[in-house]
């Protein structure tokens, strides 16, 4: 076959090259069986609910644990669908009617799936793709079929497949998998996001027909950054292929090794490099990368999936598994930020025309001081023994502090009388997210002591646009130079008064800010765990008279544009290639 | 039998993430809860079916039925109203 490659999606970055494994979609036929007695038949169905869920644990466990929560809560979905009176409903009427349980179950999720999939709105019709296999996986069990595992590969492959349903991609075996191609999906449909969440090259949407010019076991070349695919290329294509994964895996590996250091740049100055973090899992991962410490643990993971407030217990055993985790390392524990876009099913919330504007974090935490002291008590009985911190989100004004610090110290003294051991006198610190926190710094340091810059709201709250809303997205722009000059400011302040100031949005992780912040004398960086490596190899390049010069002329620019194309200039100047 | 309407202001309507926090709400109570969208005018589904909510394709701006009948009809459906309401929460 000559070198032309077959195209698609850019799903994920990345190059594999490696022999093809076709995934054959598993055997859908039904065979024709005299269906039993009514009796027999639904307890069969019911067995096989049963197995399905267990089976939907499984991977639900494996997936979190590889990619975290947010993907693993597919499979929840998944449950919920496997458990729903609809569906055990058109099984009774198909049963009554005198099929088979299998067939029942197939017509059944056939005719849910095929209902939402006529919808009109793109999301409800992407739910058809659950029912279905839920439906698929219900009728396996029944049939005694083994489960498709991609699991199972003996040797390590590229995967070529029609599409990879949710299950399928959870089944992976990261070990075998070098990438995958699809003949369907779209940039943001699941498979893709999967990728890009465990670092596997991809590449979708390859379009009907394209799959069969490529047979098992054929050798392909898959870059996932270009989203093309070359099947049986020739010798030289290969030879340049492999200097180009061997170049991209010697720096990831450079990164790596020098993660496990501190990060300091060319000229001796330190700075804290940390992990923005949600839950155990992802503490680990942090752990893992080389994370100095945690610079955000986000507490709502105890809080959103709860039918009831978490009680005290139950959130100072949370806790205490993750400072356990960080083995002495400091931890930052924002308290609880919800409304806006998270809201608790146990709260009422009022309608708000303007949910962002409105009532949440902190706000809520002092209307709802039984909440808030919950939480406090379980974070000051965890922390005895680690290195632990308090942050207040979304403060606007010094009474805030000044109050959320009273109830701390009622807590404490509550603690004290009920003679359970706690860590007293934690620092608390407040996140800088508001435009009002960011000017006030100065005035808040008398009652906070340290500070953490919230880039994400800051951005939202400075250029008073919608972070969701997509007409106005490209007005998101974190690099805009007010929200710098805030940044700015609040540094300064901060370190007029002696204090600590940090960052946890995405800026902190972005590599063509990360030179700006260090010239503005940020002293801890806090960010994705997966982003980690390669920030601090990027502060080990700088040294800090070089960075300074470039915040200062980065600060004077008139545009967000301006600044990203400055930086694009820097950072080939100074040799940065980006992903690995 | 209790029965109220409801107007959806939600962003992204009865889905994902608020419609198994309604079908959740919804199953926390003993009384038969049923739901239709007035808006296209479709048949009424158990709101304690994930998939029968979906199927309804409520859409945020469309107006839904909720019927309840049973021991907490009356609670059920001002915990509904109050869940769609109150926006669930605001975003999501």
């Amino acid at each position: 076959m000559g070198d032309l490659p077959l195209r698609g999606l850019p799903a994920s970055e990345g190059i594999a090259i490696g022999p093809a494994h076709r995934f054959q979609v598993p055997e859908k036929t039904i065979p024709h069986r005299e269906p039993g007695p009514f009796d027999d038949e639904w307890r069969r169905f019911d067995q096989a609910r049963q197995a399905a869920g267990r089976e939907l644990s499984e991977l639900r466990q494996r997936l979190s644990q590889r990619a975290g929560e947010g993907e693993a809560a597919i499979f929840d979905a998944q449950r919920m669908m496997l458990d729903d009176p609809l569906l055990s409903d058109h099984v009774r009427r198909r049963l009554r009617e005198g099929v088979s349980v299998e067939q029942a179950v197939a017509g059944a999720a056939g005719q849910i799936a095929d209902q939402l999939a006529s919808m009109t709105d793109e999301l409800f019709a992407a739910r058809a793709a659950d029912i279905a296999d839920v439906g698929d996986r219900l009728v396996r069990i029944l049939l005694g079929r083994p489960a498709a595992d991609l699991g199972e590969l003996r040797e390590p492959s590229v995967i070529v497949a029609e599409e990879l349903t949710p299950s399928d991609t959870a089944g992976l075996d990261p070990a075998m998998t070098l990438g995958f191609c699809t003949a369907a999906g779209g940039l943001t449909s699941h498979s893709a996001i999967l990728a890009r969440t465990l670092g596997l090259p991809a590449v979708v949407g390859m379009g009907e027909g394209t799959l069969e010019r490529i047979a098992d076991g054929d050798e392909l070349i898959l870059d996932g950054g270009q989203g093309v695919v070359w099947v049986a290329p020739s010798a030289s294509l290969l030879t340049e292929y492999r200097g180009r994964q061997a170049d991209r895996r010697k720096q990831a590996a450079a990164w790596r090794s020098a993660a496990e250091g501190e990060a300091r740049t060319s000229d001796g100055r330190r700075f804290e490099v940390a992990a923005n973090v949600g839950d155990l899992a992802s503490a680990r991962q942090a752990a893992a990368n080389g994370a100095e410490g945690i610079g955000l643990l986000r507490t709502e993971f105890l809080y959103l999936e709860a039918r009831r407030p978490p009680p005290e217990d139950e959130q100072r055993k949370a806790y205490g598994e993750i400072f356990a985790a960080m083995n002495g390392k400091p931890v930052i524990v924002r308290t609880l930020d919800v409304g806006g876009d998270k809201p608790p099913t146990y709260l009422t919330f009022p309608h708000e025309l303007n949910p962002f504007l409105g009532w949440r974090a902190i706000r809520v935490s002092l209307d709802r001081p039984d909440l808030f002291i919950t939480q406090v008590r379980a974070i000051l009985r965890a922390a005895l023994g680690h290195d632990v911190r308090i942050m207040l989100p979304m403060v606007s004004g010094f009474d805030e502090v000044r109050r959320a610090r009273e109830l701390v110290a009622r807590a404490e003294t509550d603690l004290g009388k009920e003679g359970l051991p706690f860590a007293r006198d934690l620092p608390l610190g407040i996140m800088v997210e508001t435009p009002a926190a960011a000017v006030l710094v100065d005035v808040l340091a008398r009652e906070a002591d340290f500070f953490s810059l919230g880039t994400n709201d800051l951005t939202q709250y400075t250029l008073a646009v919608d972070r969701g809303n997509a007409r106005v997205a490209p007005l998101f722009q974190p690099l805009h130079p007010a929200v710098l000059r805030l940044v700015r400011t609040a540094i300064d302040s901060a370190h007029g008064a002696g204090k600590w100031i940090g960052m946890c949005g995405e800026l902190a992780g972005m590599r063509n800010a990360i030179p700006i912040l260090l010239g503005l004398g940020l002293d801890e960086f806090s960010m994705a765990a997966g982003s980690i490596p390669e920030a601090k190899a990027l502060i080990g390049r700088m040294d800090l008279e070089q960075a300074r010069r470039l915040a200062e002329e980065t600060l004077a620019l008139a545009t967000a544009d301006e600044i990203e194309a400055r930086m694009e200039r820097f950072l080939g100047e100074i040799g940065w290639r980006s992903g690995a | 039998m209790v029965e109220t309407p409801i107007r959806v202001n939600h962003k992204v309507g009865l889905h994902a993430r608020p419609a198994a926090l309604f079908v959740q709400a919804a199953n926390r109570f003993q009384a038969a809860v049923r739901v239709r969208n007035l808006t296209t005018g479709s048949e009424p589904v158990d709101a304690k079916s994930i998939l029968g909510v979906l199927t309804l394709g409520v859409l945020s701006g469309h107006e839904i039925l909720v019927s309840a009948e049973g021991p907490d009809e009356a609670q059920v459906v001002d915990t509904l109203r109050s869940l769609v309401e109150g926006d669930f929460g605001g975003g999501a």
